[in-house]
């Protein structure tokens, strides 16, 4: 049982290394998104075929690609891309997990049984080459992207929902929940969620980094985001055969998702420290 | 509660069994059961305190949750003020649970962290049905100062408590709807000696404020001593003896009473009594065999105690032992001489 009061809630921020420079990092990516909204310094969507290939300069920060476009912007604006895909990636995985875990929890059983044995099934395919497999029977495309890595989410939340829920049943205050009366479903959103909920969102940060480089990926294949939406990824697919020509192309692309992936992975293991002393005491 | 009369006890336990199903050891093994409860029967009367004592393991606790319907029962009856609790649904109890609640052992587990104590002690009013908030705070407010909280511990967190305090949050949960039967298991053991007192007492005040009904479950004879009317001794699964806590701590009937009592360490001078010691181990509790349950562990052990289940039977008025020489223990109680 954790002895701190809640005033060292921002203390432990504080002290949490990892938990401030992925909140720097991810913080950087969302202002990224946010700004280029309503403003990027040069245009991510208009070809201007004499500008092409340019280096990085004070008109265009990280040069332009093989069509004269802004490699900023078209970077700002991949950002924006990559968070859409990854937030509601990561809610179809958390809200659809999350329930199945907390009913297998619930209802024991065969419906346990059910439910972790349809995860370990889809387990058993790599979480990529399956979602390639969903992009090529629905088509090429954000949305499909997205579900794609959405039902990828979907039993690694169910799987540590329910192995965190069981363990928070098997607890007194739950029983004594029962002898005050309280059936599951009551005892499902007042005790077991509101316990298991710290676990479930430093999870969702890791997720959502995986989401990003998946939808990369994807992109990459030219299975995600279709131009002329610019897209992490397809920035790289582009780049791989100008790589000799021009490899300012490459590297940019390369370092945003590098960045995102790292800040995000940060962000959750810091998110462990903050939320829960117990889970972790190493570092 | 139509036809509960206040002759008629609190509590009426008939022949409580209770079995764990065990995993199957390979796919076509025969399933093998813990046997819990082997016919537990007793009753406690309004105003009470019965006690239940006996080693880890012996079904003291299950016997608690099956008491308070928080698990199937596999036979027996359970009937809080009259009213048969076994068989019904959990629905069905619902309107039932404000007679009877439980106080937990772990003070530290058995309150939830993220809830604070207005909450937490409010909990158990679900099982009234709806309140208005008035109503709802004025009780939180009457069984806090009830156990002794301040007013100002409302609004905290459990982990802002020492062991104690946490464990007079849970008594107030307990008391929150007024009931007639609290069935506390263990519930100092967790808790440091200097702590254990004052809860005890707590315990004590309460009942004479209250009249409320306590089954009390310990490993601690001392405690039982303290504050129970009426003790249980249990052993695998069955009551062994049972008997006003006097005539039980003064003169055992059972060879397993005798050797619990032998084994509370007395400072100071102790007294000079044939001490008898404990033989064997415990015997695993997943299979029924012919005879005494202690027969592996007794020290008087004779080849009637291997054949024969020696029942239930009065040795004196209100005295009840399951031992074939119930008599021959009672002779050695008397003090040897010098």
């Amino acid at each position: 049982m954790s002895n701190s009061d809640p005033t060292s809630f921002l203390n432990r921020c504080r002290r949490s290394r990892s938990f401030l420079i992925g909140g720097v990092m991810t913080g950087f990516l969302l202002l990224c998104a946010a700004i280029s909204l309503f403003w990027t310094p040069g245009s991510a969507y208009d070809i201007v075929i004499p500008d092409r290939f340019l280096p990085p300069s004070a008109e265009h920060w990280l040069g332009t690609d093989q069509f004269g476009r802004d490699i900023v912007s078209m970077l700002m604006t991949g950002t924006q891309n990559s968070i859409a895909v990854a937030v509601v990636a990561v809610s179809i995985g958390l809200i659809i997990g999350v329930s199945l875990g907390l009913l297998a929890a619930a209802k024991r059983g065969w419906t346990e049984e059910f439910i972790m044995r349809i995860s370990d099934f889809s387990f058993a395919f790599p979480a990529i080459l399956s979602a390639i497999m969903i992009t090529a029977i629905l088509g090429p495309g954000g949305v499909n992207s997205i579900l794609a890595i959405g039902l990828y989410n979907i039993p690694v939340f169910a799987r540590l929902t329910r192995g965190s829920a069981n363990a928070i049943w098997a607890r007194e205050f739950v029983l004594a929940a029962r002898a005050a009366g309280k059936g599951k479903f009551r005892i499902t959103f007042e005790h077991i969620l509101p316990n298991v909920l710290s676990i479930i969102i430093v999870q969702a940060t890791i997720l959502f980094a995986i989401a990003i480089l998946a939808e990369a990926a994807l992109s990459y294949l030219g299975l995600g985001t279709q131009p002329p939406h610019p897209s992490w990824g397809r920035m790289l697919n582009e780049a791989q055969s100008l790589i000799f020509l021009d490899p300012w192309q490459a590297v940019f692309p390369g370092l945003a998702i590098a960045t995102a992936v790292f800040g995000l992975n940060l962000l959750g293991d810091g998110l462990r420290d903050v939320l829960d002393p117990r889970l972790s005491r190493k570092r | 509660m139509t036809d509960y009369s206040v002759e008629e006890p609190v509590l009426i336990v008939e022949d409580l069994v209770r079995h764990y199903r065990l995993p199957k050891e390979s796919l076509f093994a025969e399933h093998r059961y813990v046997y819990a409860l082997n016919g537990v029967s007793f009753e406690i009367k309004k105003g009470k305190s019965f006690g239940v004592v006996g080693e880890s393991g012996c079904g003291k606790s299950t016997l608690a949750r099956n008491v308070m319907a928080l698990e199937d029962t596999d036979g027996g009856s359970v009937r809080i003020l009259g009213e048969e609790v076994v068989g019904l649904s959990f629905e069905q109890l619902r309107p039932l649970r404000q007679h009877f609640q439980m106080v937990f052992q772990d003070p530290y587990g058995s309150l939830d962290p993220h809830l604070n104590v207005d909450r937490i002690v409010a909990e158990p009013l679900a099982a009234l049905g709806p309140l208005t908030s008035a109503e709802r705070d004025e009780r939180v407010r009457e069984v806090l100062e009830s156990v002794g909280l301040k007013s100002g511990d409302i609004s905290k967190y459990p982990h802002e408590f020492s062991g104690g305090q946490r464990q007079r949050i849970a008594i107030a949960r307990a008391l929150i709807t007024h009931p007639e039967l609290i069935v506390a298991d263990e519930p100092v053991s967790a808790l440091d000696v200097s702590v254990q007192a004052q809860v005890l007492n707590l315990l004590k005040d309460l009942q004479e404020s209250f009249g409320v009904t306590y089954m009390f479950i310990s490993h601690d004879l001392a405690v039982v001593e303290y504050l129970c009317d009426e003790v249980a001794v249990m052993y695998l699964g069955e009551i062994v003896e049972k008997g006003r806590t006097e005539d039980l701590f003064a003169n055992p009937a059972h060879p397993y009473t005798r050797i619990l009592l032998d084994a509370v360490p007395q400072p100071g001078a102790a007294k000079k009594r044939d001490r008898i010691k404990l033989a064997g181990n415990v015997t695993g509790q997943t299979e029924i065999r012919a005879g005494c349950a202690f027969q592996d562990r007794c020290p008087m052990v004779k080849n009637v105690c291997r054949s024969e289940k020696p029942p239930l039977v009065a040795v004196e008025e209100e005295h009840l032992a399951a031992c074939h020489f119930s008599a021959d223990v009672r002779a050695k109680n008397k003090p040897a001489a010098g």
